[in-house]
């Protein structure tokens, strides 16, 4: 513990960070150039979002980390244990806990306070990135507020697929101003961004951008006026807890085409289950015997 | 030519160097709205420097191009803001590359092409969007059922043609073109010509053409300009400059012209 400042990061490296989290936070959903560090873990594992909590961790924050909605996967399990380790920081997997959550490609369900940071990891920060090549044009094109770019790519999608296909990184416009890569969160999260009552910050550490979205910022799904943005819609409960108000991740769970449709996020799944909420799939279900059906 | 009509362009005394070779020296003329003007010369004499220079794709050492933003305002394209000039870069003005690659996005739809303007100046329904496209594309004589088709899976006359529409689809009053129909075999060119002539015809659009072929000249120009080493050694009416050369490397490029 002693060989590591606190939060790993040295205290000049992340007044560097915190200067560029609050310009991000005065010109929401712009991105601010950071002087990204080398982190004791690859790119793509969150090395951006790592730089930021470490940043605005203090000791008496509870922190939780996710990945794709779980506590109990690999990148959040190493997360975990490296601020645990780093900074001594309590942990937790209760959303209501936790005081700083950091987030790969989902929001957690359960609503988030005033009192709460979610800090998203980013791959690739640039909205425009897949269309315009040239960082030197998307730079121009976010000043000087240049998006119908943006459509295009929407336009495409429906022109292709007859519908906007586009169902994770959803760009979005930012307080009628930036438009903004969400990170790869599923579009069914993009609503919840709107107006959401916690800071939220990204961080991108190859790229070296970091942007945030202010408390009680409007935040605007891109969309045409006869083609909409409407959330994924789910035509199964959660298998486990029977949940029709989350976003699901199907599991395969067998070679014969057999499939379960689970919450994503695990912390709002076993929370529900805890309060009784059964599944069909549940082990603890009710077993139907098929003679006494009939 | 003294009708009183206002200019449209007004280009004053441009200089352009590359180190100390100048590529436009000291070119001053007035472009009318709905007239097309022919830029012509040989290879290296300037023309597409003279072309960047009044697009404002390309500041000038010397010199200045107005723009009338409305009749009779003219303002100094250096004194417009970098959000102003490409706004008139992507309504009021057009620009038809020589190589529709660079003027057309390859991995994107004939109608997401011609649909870029109409999204970039803030049209949001995708049928709207979508219908102009077609109606762009059968103007353009593209059978408009092509409309999700990538301009890769275009010909090079389709391409050209998919690029022009494109470039027109917002009604400009001004389009640059920057040989329009080189590297396209002759049949093509033909018709592209003509279709060209009737657009222009049809829309009242001002163009600058640069070209050096003096055919392309001659069918669609009522004015030209002949550039040598970067100055304008010759202008007047296309017929006249073309039947009557006064200038001796006029009479040159005149006479070297191969009759089919």
């Amino acid at each position: 513990m002693s060989a590591y400042n606190f939060a790993y990061l040295d205290e000049q490296t992340k007044r560097m960070i915190r200067r560029a989290i609050l310009k991000a936070i005065a010109v929401p959903g712009y991105q601010v150039p950071f002087a990204s560090r080398e982190m004791p873990m690859p790119y793509g594992w969150g090395t951006g979002g790592v730089q930021v909590t470490a940043s605005i961790l203090g000791p008496d924050d509870v922190l939780k980390v996710i990945d794709q909605g779980a506590d109990d996967t690999t990148n959040a399990v190493s997360i975990r244990a490296f601020f645990a380790k780093t900074a001594g920081v309590k942990t937790t997997t209760a959303t209501t806990e936790a005081t700083v959550i950091q987030t790969r490609h989902r929001f957690p369900e359960t609503n988030l306070g005033a009192h709460q940071v979610l800090v998203y990891q980013v791959p690739i920060p640039e909205p425009l990135r897949f269309l315009e090549p040239r960082e030197t044009e998307t730079r121009t094109l976010h000043a000087l507020a240049e998006y119908g770019l943006m459509h295009v790519k929407l336009y495409e999608d429906i022109a292709r697929h007859g519908h906007i296909a586009t169902t994770y990184a959803y760009p979005v416009s930012v307080n009628g101003r930036y438009v903004m890569d969400p990170s790869p969160i599923p579009k069914y999260d993009n609503p919840r961004l709107d107006d959401c009552e916690a800071l939220q910050l990204f961080g991108a550490g190859r790229e070296k951008r970091i942007y945030a979205i202010p408390p009680h910022t409007k935040v605007v799904s891109l969309d045409f006026e006869d083609h909409p943005f409407e959330p994924t819609k789910f035509e199964h409960p959660c298998a486990l807890c029977g949940s029709t108000m989350s976003y699901l991740d199907e599991v395969v769970t067998d070679d014969a085409g057999g499939r379960m449709f689970v919450c994503s996020d695990t912390d709002y799944c076993e929370t529900r289950q805890r309060e009784g909420h059964i599944g069909h799939l549940n082990a603890a279900a009710p077993q139907t015997c098929p003679e006494a059906a009939e | 030519m003294n009708t009183p009509t206002t200019p449209l362009l007004k280009a004053s005394g441009l200089c352009k160097f590359y180190g100390n070779r100048a590529a436009c020296r000291d070119i001053s003329f007035e472009l009318e709205p709905g007239e097309v003007l022919a830029i012509v010369g040989e290879s290296g004499s300037g023309k597409s420097t003279l072309l960047n220079l009044l697009s404002g794709r390309l500041a000038p050492d010397s010199g200045r191009v107005d723009y009338a933003l409305a009749p009779g305002q003219m303002r100094d394209l250096a004194t417009m803001s970098e959000a102003e000039r490409r706004l008139l870069a992507r309504t009021d003005w057009g620009f038809v590359h020589q190589d529709a690659r660079e003027g057309l996005r390859m991995n994107v739809s004939a109608g997401g092409n011609i649909g870029e303007r109409l999204m970039g100046i803030g049209n949001r329904h995708f049928g709207n969007i979508r219908e102009t496209a077609q109606v762009w594309l059968s103007r353009v004589e593209i059978d408009p059922a092509r409309v999700d088709e990538r301009p890769t899976a275009f010909s090079g006359g389709m391409r050209q043609r998919l690029q022009i529409a494109r470039n027109l689809v917002t009604n400009p009053r001004l389009v640059f073109m920057d040989e329009p129909t080189g590297g396209l075999d002759v049949s093509v060119q033909a018709r592209l010509l003509d279709m060209i002539r009737a657009l222009v015809a049809e829309m009242g659009l001002a163009v600058v053409l640069v070209t050096h072929d003096l055919a392309v000249a001659r069918l669609l120009s009522q004015r030209i300009l002949v550039m040598k080493q970067g100055e304008v050694i010759e202008s007047g009416l296309t017929d006249r400059v073309l039947d009557d050369p006064q200038a001796p490397y006029t009479q040159l490029l005149v006479s070297s012209v191969l009759a089919a």
